[in-house]
C-alpha cells in the first residue's frame, strides 16, 4: 500500500478527488479502505445507525467505472454519510427512533437523490438524535453518539453522528439538518465545519419533517471547500417541495478564493455575555482578529430580541412538530403496538412504545400551544417575536455582510449532565437559533481549542449570502490550521 | 311544520372538484379502482413527503367565487387541521381555516310564496378529502381504502339563512347546477362527489337569538337532504315541547329508518388546532388573474334563463327547467336554432316528449336518441303542416326507436297530412251522409256534436287531415 492510499481517511474530499483523478487509488479501494475504519473505530463512537458496505461498494465500482469511461458527476467516486433523518430508498430510515427502527424507505430524498446522481458513494447513516430533537444526541433510540476529542463527551446534536463520523476521519463529509443549530453546534462541538443554507436553499422532500419553517439540509465537512463542493450539488429548486426556491445555484467552489478585503464583519454584543464561556469567548474574538488581519472591518451591531429567540423556537418548533409527528400512529408504517385492544389503544400505545421522552415532551408543548384558548397567547405570539427576530437581523444586514460570534456557550459537555435539565440543554442554541427563525445561512467553523476541545466560530449571512459564508470561512482556513487538527486516538 | 315555530338552517356543501389529478399530489382522481391504487406517497402521509398545490383547483375556486358574486381573496392560507383517524394519513387534514379563497357570496333561490330569496354564501374553501374505513365483509378488522385522500374539495358554508327543508334543498340544487356549468364539478351523489352537512336548530317565532343547532353529516342526495331536515326540525320540535333542550351536536342521518342519530357532542369534539401548513406557501391572486377567469366564465343559468325569456320568449318555469342543466339548455338552442318553429314548442318538446323519454329509458341527455338536430326536422315539420301535433308524437316515438329522421318517418309511414281541401271535403261529404241523426241535432242547436264530427273525420284519415281546415269545412257544410 503507498502512502497516498494510507492516509486517504485523512484527506479532504477536494484532495481525494484529486487522488481519484490522478489515479493514486479507486473508489473501491477508497471505500474499502474507509468501511475497514468504520468496521474499526465506530464501536467507540456510535456515530452510525446503519452501514451500507454492499451498496457502497457497488456504488464505487461503478463510480471507477465511470472514470474509467471518461464520465462521472462532480463527486464521482467520494464518499458521504447521511444523517438517518434523509429518506434512502431501499435502507432502514429510522429517524434516530424505536418509532422507525422497521422503516425501510421506498424512495430517496431529494438531496440523496442529488448526490448519488453526482456519484457520491453512501457509506451509511448516520446516528442523531431522535426525530432531530435534541442537542447532545443522546435522545436517540441507538444510544448516545460520543465525541472523538473526548469519549465521554457528547458531540453535539442532533447531527452528532455526522459530526463525530467527520472529526474522526471516518468520512470526509455528510449531510446534516439543522432546525435550531442542529448542524452547527455539533460542527463546533467536534471540530469540524457545518452550514446550514437559507430557508429553501436546498429540498426538504425526502427529510423527515421536526418543525417544516425551520428545518434545512446541509453539509458537515472538513473543510470549506468540500462544504461548498457538497452544497453545489444539493441546492436548487425542486418542485416537489413548495417552499424550496428557484434561484440559480452560484458556483460556491469558484467563490473561494475571492479576497475577504472590505468584509464588514458584525459583531453582537450580547453574543459576549455572561451565557458564554469565557475561554471559548477568547477564541472566538481571536478569530475575529484573523479576519482583520485578512482584511475585514468589524461592525459592533445590534440585536435587541436575541434573548428571545430560544422561548420562540420552543413554541413554533414545538408547535409544528406535534402535527408532522401525528402520521406515525402505527397506521401505515413504524412501530406498531401488539395486540390493541381498539382504536384508541392501538394509537397511544405505538406512539407511547415508538416515541421517546424528548420527542413527548416536545408534542405535548407544541400541542398544548396550538390548543383553543392558548394558540393567540404562545403561536400567534411567538409567530409575531419571529418576525421581530427577522426584521433585527434584516436590519443589522443592511450595515454588514456577516455576522460573528461563537456558535455554541461552550465546549462539549459530558454526556449525562445535562439530559436530564431541558432548559439547560435548550440553552446550548441560543446562538444558532435566530438564523433559523429568520431563514439565514449560517456556518461554523473550528476556531482553537479550549481545555482540548474544539471552539466554534458561527458566522451568519443574509439570505442566499452562502458563498459570502464560504469564502469567509475558506479564506479563514487558508490563514489557520484548526481544521486539520485531528482526534488523538483517530490519526 | 308545528305553528309557532320556525327553522334556521345553514348547509356546508363538499363539492368534490373535476380535476385529473389530486389536489396536493400528481396520483389520479378517478373514481372506483382498487382500494389503494390510486394514491401515492403524499396520499400515504409518507415520512419525508410534501405537498404541492395543484393550480387548476386555484382556477375553479375562482371561477366559483365569481360565479356567486363572492369576494376571490388576494391571499388565502391553507392550515392544518389536526385530529387522529386512520383513514386520514397524515393526522391532519390539509385545508383553509382562517383565509378561506372565496368570501362573501350570494345567490337566489325561490322560496315558498314564489319570491325571490338571497341566500348568503360565508365561505368556500379549498381542502382535501380523507380516504374511507372500510368495515363490511373484513373479519375482526378494519380495511382502509386510501384512493379518496387528497381529492380535491370545496367545502361551500352557506349563511343561516335558510328556513325550511324546501329551501335548503332549493339552494343545494343551484349550487350543484352553477359547480356543473362551471364544469369544476361532476356532482355525482352516488360517487359523493356532492354531498353536504346541514345545521338545523328551531325557535319560536319572534325570538331573536337562535336556537342551539345540531349538525347532520353527510347527506348525498337532495331527498335525504329535505327528509332528513324535516326529522330534524320535528324532533327539535318536540323535544322542546316536552320541556326538553336541543343539546349541540353531530347526528347522522339513517336514511332506512328515516331519522337522524346523535354521532358526538360538542363535549366530545375534537381542538383541531388549526395552524398554517408551513409546507405550502400563501396562495396570492392577482387582479388581473381574477380577470382572465371572468373572461373565460360560461354564461351561468340565472344569465341563461332570463336570455332565454327575453331571446326566445319562453314561459320563465320552463327557461328555468331547461337551463337545470348546461346540456339541456344546449340540446334545446341547438334545436330552437335549426327549425322555424315557434321557440315555445321546441321548449314543450325537449321538457315533454324528449324528457319523458330519456326518463323512461334511463338515458343522459348526452345519450338521447333523437337528436337536437333531428328533433328540430320534426318540429319543422309540425310548423310547415306537414303533420300535426298529435302525428309528431308517433313519429317522435319512431325516430326514438332507430328508424331515422322525421321525414323518413313521415314518408315510410305515410303520415303526411292531407291539406288538399277537394280531399278533405270529400271525407267530410261522407261523414255527413253517414251520420244524419247527429246532423240533425247539431242543426237544431246541439254545437258540441263539431267534435263528434271532427273525430269522425280524423279517423277515416287516420289522422292525416290537417285539424284546421277540417273544422273550417264542417262548420261550412253544416251551415253551423
Amino acid at each position: 500500500m503507498s502512502d497516498t492510499q494510507q492516509d486517504m481517511h485523512a484527506q479532504s474530499m477536494s484532495e481525494l478527488a484529486a487522488g481519484l483523478d490522478r489515479g493514486d487509488f479507486t473508489s473501491v479501494e477508497l471505500t474499502q479502505s474507509l468501511l475497514d475504519r468504520i468496521g474499526r473505530l465506530d464501536e467507540q463512537l456510535n456515530a452510525f445507525i446503519t452501514v451500507t458496505a454492499e451498496a457502497a461498494l457497488e456504488a464505487a465500482a461503478r463510480a471507477d467505472k465511470a472514470r474509467a469511461a471518461g464520465e462521472g458527476g462532480v463527486l464521482n467516486g467520494l464518499p458521504i454519510v447521511h444523517k438517518d433523518i434523509f429518506c434512502t430508498r431501499g435502507v432502514k430510515t429510522s429517524c434516530g427512533s424505536k418509532m422507525l427502527n422497521n422503516f425501510i424507505s421506498p424512495y430517496d430524498a431529494t438531496v440523496v437523490e442529488k448526490l448519488s446522481d453526482a456519484g457520491a458513494v453512501v457509506l451509511g447513516k448516520s446516528n442523531m438524535d431522535e426525530f432531530a430533537m435534541g442537542s447532545s444526541n443522546e435522545t436517540s433510540y441507538f444510544g448516545p453518539v460520543r465525541n472523538p476529542w473526548d469519549l465521554a463527551r457528547s458531540p453535539g446534536g442532533s447531527s452528532g453522528g455526522s459530526a463525530a463520523a467527520v472529526a474522526a476521519r471516518l468520512v470526509p463529509a455528510a449531510t446534516g439538518t439543522d432546525t435550531g443549530g442542529s448542524i452547527r453546534q455539533p460542527a463546533a462541538l467536534t471540530g469540524t465545519v457545518g452550514i446550514k443554507p437559507t430557508y429553501g436553499r436546498v429540498s426538504r422532500y425526502g427529510m423527515i419533517a421536526f418543525a417544516s419553517s425551520l428545518d434545512q439540509a446541509g453539509v458537515i465537512s472538513r473543510t470549506a471547500e468540500d462544504a461548498a463542493r457538497l452544497l453545489g450539488v444539493m441546492a436548487g429548486f425542486d418542485e416537489r417541495d413548495s417552499t424550496s426556491i428557484d434561484r440559480p445555484v452560484p458556483d460556491y467552489v469558484g467563490g473561494l478564493n475571492k479576497s475577504i478585503k472590505g468584509l464588514r464583519v458584525g459583531i453582537v454584543r450580547q453574543h459576549f455575555d455572561a451565557g458564554l464561556d469565557e475561554a471559548c469567548g477568547v477564541r472566538v474574538k481571536d478569530a475575529i482578529a484573523v479576519l482583520e488581519s485578512l482584511g475585514a472591518t468589524t461592525v459592533e451591531v445590534d440585536l435587541p430580541n436575541l434573548d428571545l429567540s430560544v422561548p420562540t423556537y420552543y413554541v413554533v418548533a414545538p408547535a409544528e412538530c406535534s402535527s408532522n409527528l401525528s402520521r406515525f400512529d402505527g397506521v401505515r408504517f413504524g412501530h406498531r403496538a401488539e395486540n390493541a385492544e381498539d382504536l384508541l389503544d392501538l394509537y397511544c400505545r405505538s406512539r407511547g412504545e415508538g416515541f421517546g421522552d424528548e420527542v413527548k415532551r416536545r408534542i405535548m408543548t407544541g400541542t398544548y400551544v396550538l390548543s383553543a384558548g392558548y394558540y393567540d397567547a404562545y403561536y400567534l405570539k411567538a409567530q409575531q417575536v419571529r418576525q421581530l427576530i427577522a426584521d433585527d437581523f434584516k436590519q443589522a444586514f443592511a450595515a454588514v455582510d456577516v455576522i460573528a460570534g461563537p456558535t455554541a456557550p461552550s465546549p462539549a459537555f459530558k454526556l449525562g449532565d445535562k439530559v436530564d435539565d431541558p432548559i439547560t440543554m435548550y440553552l446550548n442554541d441560543i446562538y444558532t437559533i435566530g438564523a433559523n427563525l429568520a431563514g439565514l445561512p449560517a456556518m461554523s467553523i473550528p476556531c482553537g481549542f479550549v481545555d482540548e476541545l474544539p471552539v466554534g466560530l458561527h458566522l451568519v449571512g443574509g439570505h442566499f449570502a452562502e458563498q459570502t459564508l464560504l469564502r469567509c470561512s475558506h479564506q479563514y482556513q487558508q490563514a489557520t490550521d484548526w481544521h486539520t487538527a485531528c482526534p488523538a486516538d483517530f490519526k | 311544520m308545528k305553528a309557532g315555530w320556525e327553522t334556521v338552517i345553514g348547509l356546508e356543501i363538499h363539492s368534490q372538484l373535476a380535476t385529473r389529478s389530486k389536489i396536493f399530489s400528481g396520483a389520479s382522481t378517478a373514481y372506483g379502482a382498487e382500494p389503494n391504487t390510486q394514491a401515492c406517497l403524499v396520499d400515504l402521509g409518507y415520512p419525508g413527503v410534501l405537498p404541492v398545490l395543484n393550480e387548476e383547483v386555484v382556477h375553479m375556486a375562482t371561477m366559483f367565487g365569481l360565479a356567486v358574486d363572492a369576494t376571490v381573496a388576494p391571499r388565502s392560507v391553507f392550515a392544518r387541521k389536526n385530529y387522529f383517524y386512520p383513514d386520514l394519513p397524515k393526522g391532519y387534514q390539509i385545508s383553509q381555516f382562517e383565509l378561506p379563497i372565496v368570501e362573501h357570496g350570494e345567490l337566489y333561490i325561490t322560496d315558498a310564496e314564489g319570491k325571490e330569496k338571497c341566500i348568503g354564501i360565508t365561505r368556500a374553501h379549498l381542502e382535501e378529502d380523507a380516504g374511507k374505513s372500510i368495515h363490511e365483509g373484513l373479519d375482526q378488522c378494519s380495511g382502509i381504502d386510501l384512493n379518496r385522500a387528497g381529492t380535491p374539495l370545496l367545502e361551500i358554508v352557506s349563511e343561516p339563512d335558510l328556513s325550511s327543508a324546501k329551501e335548503a334543498v332549493a339552494y343545494m340544487r343551484k349550487i350543484h347546477t352553477i359547480v356543473r356549468y362551471l364544469g369544476i364539478s361532476d356532482g355525482n351523489m352516488q360517487e359523493g362527489s356532492f354531498r353536504c352537512d346541514a345545521n338545523v336548530s328551531v325557535r319560536p317565532v319572534g325570538q331573536e337569538t337562535l336556537g342551539t343547532r345540531t349538525e347532520i353529516k353527510n347527506l348525498n342526495s337532495f331527498r335525504f337532504v329535505e327528509k332528513a331536515i324535516n326529522f330534524e326540525i320535528e324532533r327539535q320540535i318536540e323535544h322542546l315541547e316536552d320541556g326538553g333542550e336541543v343539546v349541540q351536536e353531530t347526528r347522522l342521518y339513517d336514511s332506512d329508518k328515516d331519522e337522524t342519530r346523535p354521532m358526538r357532542s360538542k363535549e366530545e369534539a375534537n381542538d383541531y388546532r388549526y395552524f398554517p401548513d408551513p409546507d405550502l406557501l400563501p396562495v396570492e391572486i392577482s387582479a388581473e388573474y381574477i380577470e382572465s377567469v371572468r373572461q373565460q366564465l360560461p354564461e351561468l343559468p340565472a344569465a341563461k334563463q332570463q336570455r332565454f325569456v327575453d331571446e326566445y320568449d319562453l314561459r320563465s318555469d320552463d327557461a328555468d327547467l331547461l337551463t337545470g342543466s348546461r346540456a339541456l339548455a344546449d340540446f334545446f338552442e341547438t334545436a330552437a336554432a335549426a327549425t322555424d318553429a315557434k321557440k315555445q314548442l321546441v321548449a314543450n318538446w325537449v321538457i315533454g316528449d324528449l324528457s319523458g323519454a330519456l326518463n323512461r329509458d334511463g338515458l343522459d341527455i348526452a345519450d338521447s336518441k333523437v337528436s337536437a338536430t333531428e328533433l328540430a326536422g320534426l318540429l319543422t315539420r309540425i310548423h310547415d303542416n306537414t303533420i300535426s301535433g298529435k302525428i309528431a308524437k308517433q313519429v317522435f316515438e319512431a325516430m326514438w326507436d332507430g328508424e331515422g329522421t322525421a321525414d323518413a318517418v313521415i314518408e315510410a309511414r305515410g303520415l303526411k297530412q292531407i291539406t288538399d281541401s277537394s280531399a278533405i271535403e270529400a271525407v267530410v261529404d261522407e261523414v255527413i251522409a253517414a251520420n244524419p241523426g247527429q246532423v240533425a241535432e247539431y242543426k237544431a242547436g246541439k254545437d258540441k256534436l263539431i267534435g263528434f264530427f271532427v273525430g269522425q273525420v280524423m279517423q277515416a284519415t287516420r289522422g292525416q287531415a290537417n285539424p284546421g281546415q277540417v273544422n273550417q269545412i264542417l262548420k261550412e257544410k253544416l251551415g253551423g
